[in-house]
């Protein structure tokens, strides 16, 4: 297949999920008694001020890193739905521990983000251990697993981590010393011309780490022979295994990088905003990784897509209180989107298929006798 | 809908209900197909294809494998429409659109792959999709009268509330027929009903064919086998390359000779193996190899020796140990007690890969489930089960270069159709899938190479080539393991023949002279219980 077709059939699937879901909010908007066009213009015009793209870039950041968390595991058919729990966990153990040490900023930094990483790897590895030895189902294992992190981050808050005698009213960790704290990556966008606000709006350097973060997944697993044995895993385990994939040792490894990279997702905003964990720590996001990765379909540039576009519906759900709509509208497009990206996918992705057959009947018809033709790039899998 | 239940009917009778199943027209005529064309990607399967089956006959359609012959048979059961061309079913032309369209025609089919449920009885096999009920409960017993009338009228002797598992390859094919029979089908299809059979259940099929006959139903019968088909069939259509080269009245004019020339113009492939290549030298040494498995011995003390240059032919009616001597020797299936040694080497505890790394190279049964990823590109495919080593790799990392130059290698030297290495595996036709999978295996340079099935289901040409590659690399001194299911290809290719029975290898045989009769009694049991009957009691006891 031509690359310009295999581009068709990958942005295929979400423009029309987001064209008809467009016209689902319109009817919501409609019987709720406003006028869509309307909410559509405050949404926009909302979020296009540049304290907005600020504030979406920095919700677009954890939801990607969460994306990534769960596609390393979707990648062999592993449902982390406990990346959740794994980031929330780990962000509040690193935030302490990073509290405990004042080093040169480099080693700070490596060795908060070295703590998050191995606690959530840890958390996540219980289910990878449980279903090797168990054969426990890692679905339902990361969702007990999820409930039995709050417990535990908890109870470590309130007894053991949270500040003691401090000078603000609500509970907190201690504050990270400044040599810990991740520098704004606002010049990447002044490079452009572009007059960042900065302070309280300035955009999460993590923003490098998470686009790093990106290709160094897409590279590993397209490019090394454990990404190989990754996605042979999970396109066919039956042929993984006759290849010489140890499938136990598979599930266990991915279970700990899908876990690592979600130690990152609360990373962002408590190294280069808060600086110490307390009860505002972003949650959620786990749950809304997943829907990121789907919407992207594993893939960086599609998950990156669906996390800014998860970070604007969010944010502009503020212009929607200002037109008087209520911003529950937002919830609805999430949701619609999902679902309508879901069946899309599925459509495109079958008619793709066919139409690949087709065409390499067609060209072996034309090229006869089966002249290796290289017009097309390497083929990577959708 | 007027029921086709009367099977015993006289056609005059139907004929006066007037529905879409009477014999109106010319009754003498059950299908008529004129002119079919059927094009998928890459070839054409059907090309202009003539048929004419008289009713209340046996009527054998024969050609190679992948001459169209299955897709004219899932045409005439409405599971694919033809491109051109025209189907009469008892002189009414039909355009069935699913299988339940030729069903309530009387057009049935019996598929070379059985479809039962096993933990089901004969019984829940039979209704299941057309459960007889009143007020929404089946009633089983209505259901079982008709089986029981079925399976008397037409020598098909089951019992309805066996467990399917408990069944022979021949029973079930037999509650395969009665399904259809259930149905209301007066025109059967039989899709390469021998394939999996023995050569005493033939014989056995073949008498309840002429049953069916002589009960006025109306068969068509599939197959490459040209001995069964001249003793069974009253017509024979011979297909060749999509298109019907020759319709045979009467069959007791031609040969078996001349039915093969037609089937494949001059050129007679044959997997026979000329001179021998075996050396001294064990490549592969198995000894006492025992899996259990819920509490079953499903591989017994199997012990054998491959050499290089040597194929060692294992034959066995499936599900008797085949897959498990394959785990065994791949490393995927943990064994209960044994040693397996290659090139000197115990690597009785070692993984997959480490086996894969010392040489073992494998050809699945099932390539889609085993042998390929088929979404990803040719190339892709290549390196799968070599993707640890050169040229596939280099260090950590995938060696883009090196793999699509031995991707274009695989598919030049072992003549792989395809536009290109970058299409995915999906889509290749099977035969062209199965020869990536052959390439990959010997280019990759193995020591011992377990072949399961290499030729199945893949056409004539693929299998021909399937055969030369497999005995160059016999000669260039490659230690074969060949699990077959085709007799004519295990007596062709292999040096020394073992036959697997219930978990055990019962006999080592000479396939220069052993017949087929001869290796089908082994494979049934009928020698090994003579032998095996006492021990086998004393250490259950």
């Amino acid at each position: 297949m031509s690359s310009s077709r295999r581009l068709l059939y990958a942005v295929a699937a979400p423009v029309i999920a987001l064209v008809v879901t467009l016209a689902i909010t319109s009817i919501v908007i409609l019987i709720s008694g406003a006028n869509p066009l309307d909410a559509y213009r405050n949404m926009i015009e909302y979020s296009t001020r540049l304290r907005g793209v600020a504030s979406i870039v920095n919700q677009a950041v954890p939801l990607f890193i969460a994306g990534v968390a769960v596609a390393i595991g979707f990648q062999m058919n592993l449902f982390n739905i406990g990346v959740e729990g794994q980031y929330r966990l780990a962000g509040l153990i690193a935030a302490w521990a990073g509290a405990q040490v004042a080093w040169p900023a480099v080693f700070h930094v490596t060795f908060i983000i070295a703590v998050a990483m191995i606690v959530g790897a840890l958390w996540a590895g219980i289910a990878g251990v449980l279903k090797v030895t168990r054969n426990v189902n890692e679905v339902i294992s990361t969702i007990m697993l999820n409930q039995i992190a709050f417990g535990v981050g908890l109870w470590l808050f309130n007894d053991y981590l949270k500040l003691e005698g401090g000078t603000n009213l609500a509970a907190q960790t201690e504050e990270i010393p400044s040599t810990g704290w991740m520098p704004s990556a606002d010049w990447l966008f002044e490079i452009f011309g572009l007059d960042m606000p900065g302070g309280r709006s300035a955009i999460y350097g993590f923003l490098i780490v998470a686009i790093a973060l990106g290709a160094l997944y897409w590279v590993t697993l397209m490019r090394t022979r454990f990404g190989y044995d990754l996605r042979a895993s999970g396109l066919n385990p039956n042929a993984a295994l006759t290849s010489g994939v140890n499938p136990k040792r598979m599930v266990i490894v991915t279970m700990l990088l899908s876990g690592a990279v979600a130690g990152l997702i609360g990373l962002p905003s408590l190294m280069g905003n808060t600086h110490f964990y307390d009860e505002a720590f972003p949650a959620g996001l786990g749950f809304d990784g997943i829907a990121v990765a789907l919407l992207g379909q594993y893939h960086p540039v599609g998950m990156a897509v669906g996390a800014l576009l998860f970070g604007f519906l969010d944010y502009s759900s503020g212009g929607l209180q200002l037109a008087g709509i209520e911003p529950e509208v937002v919830a609805i497009m999430k949701g619609t989107i999902m679902l309508c990206a879901v069946i899309a996918y599925t459509v495109v992705r079958r008619l793709a298929a066919a139409a690949e057959v087709q065409e390499a009947a067609r060209r072996l018809e034309h090229d006869r006798p089966g002249r290796p033709s290289r017009a097309a790039p390497a083929g990577a899998p959708a | 809908m007027e029921t086709h239940g009367a099977i015993a009917s006289e056609p005059a009778e139907d004929a006066r209900a007037g529905g879409p199943g009477a014999w109106d027209g010319e009754p003498d005529i059950a299908v008529r197909v004129r002119g079919v064309v059927k094009r998928f990607p890459g070839v054409v399967a059907n090309d202009g294809i003539d048929l004419t089956v008289r009713a209340r006959s046996i009527h054998a359609i024969v050609g190679e494998n992948g001459a169209g012959k299955s897709t004219l048979m899932k045409i005439l059961y409405g599971m694919q429409a033809p491109d051109e061309g025209t189907i009469e079913v008892r002189g009414r032309q039909v355009h069935f659109k699913s299988p339940r369209d030729a069903i309530d025609l009387g057009v049935g089919m019996v598929h070379q792959h059985f479809m039962l449920a096993d933990n089901l009885t004969v019984l829940e096999n039979v209704v299941l999709g057309s459960e007889p009920s009143t007020r929404g409960v089946i009633d089983f017993d209505r259901a079982r009268g008709r089986i029981n009338e079925l399976s008397d009228l037409y020598g098909l002797d089951v019992d309805p509330d066996e467990l399917v598992e408990n069944l022979g390859v021949g029973q079930r094919q037999r509650v395969e027929i009665l399904k259809v029979l259930y149905r209301g089908a007066r025109i059967l299809i039989l899709d390469e009903p021998t394939a999996v059979l023995v050569p005493q259940e033939v014989d056995e099929l073949f008498d309840s064919l002429r049953d069916l006959v002589s009960h006025r139903e109306t068969v068509i019968f599939i197959s490459h086998k040209l001995d069964e088909v001249l003793e069974v069939a009253d017509a024979i259509t011979v297909i060749r390359a999509g298109k019907t080269v020759a319709e045979v009245e009467d069959p007791s004019s031609v040969t078996a000779r001349d039915l093969a020339e037609m089937m494949v113009g001059s050129e007679l492939p044959t997997p026979e193996t000329r001179e021998s290549t075996v050396t001294d030298v064990v490549e592969l040494d198995a000894e006492g190899l025992t899996i259990v498995e819920g509490g079953r011995r499903t591989l017994d003390d199997v012990s054998l020796r491959v050499r290089r240059g040597e194929i060692v032919g294992v034959a066995g009616v499936e599900g008797n140990g085949q897959s498990e001597l394959l785990g065994a020797l791949l490393g995927t299936i943990p064994l209960q007690a044994g040693r397996i040694t290659l090139a000197g080497q115990d690597i009785t505890r070692a993984p997959v890969r480490d086996r894969r790394e010392a040489g073992v190279g494998f050809i699945p049964e099932d390539r889609h489930r085993d042998g390929l990823l088929l979404p990803v590109a040719l190339w892709g495919n290549a390196m799968l089960g070599h993707q640890t080593r050169p040229p596939f790799v280099r260090g950590f990392w995938i060696n883009r270069r090196g793999a699509r130059g031995r991707t274009e290698q695989v598919v030049e030297e072992y003549d792989v159709r395809t536009p290109g290495i970058d299409v995915a595996a999906r889509a290749l036709s099977g035969g062209n899938q199965q020869k990536l999978i052959v390439g990959r295996e010997i280019l990759a340079t193995p020591a011992f190479l377990i072949a399961a099935h290499p030729t199945r289901g893949i056409d004539v040409g693929a299998q021909a080539r399937v055969w030369d590659d497999l005995r160059e690399a016999r000669k260039a001194g490659l230690a074969t393991l060949l699990i077959s299911a085709d007799l004519d290809e295990l007596i062709g290719l292999s040096d020394t023949l073992l036959v697997l029975y219930g978990g055990r290898l019962v006999a080592e045989l000479d396939p220069a002279t052993v017949t087929p009769a001869e290796l089908g009694s082994y494979m049934t049991g009928a020698h090994a219980h003579e032998q095996a009957q006492p021990i086998e009691s004393e250490a259950s006891s």
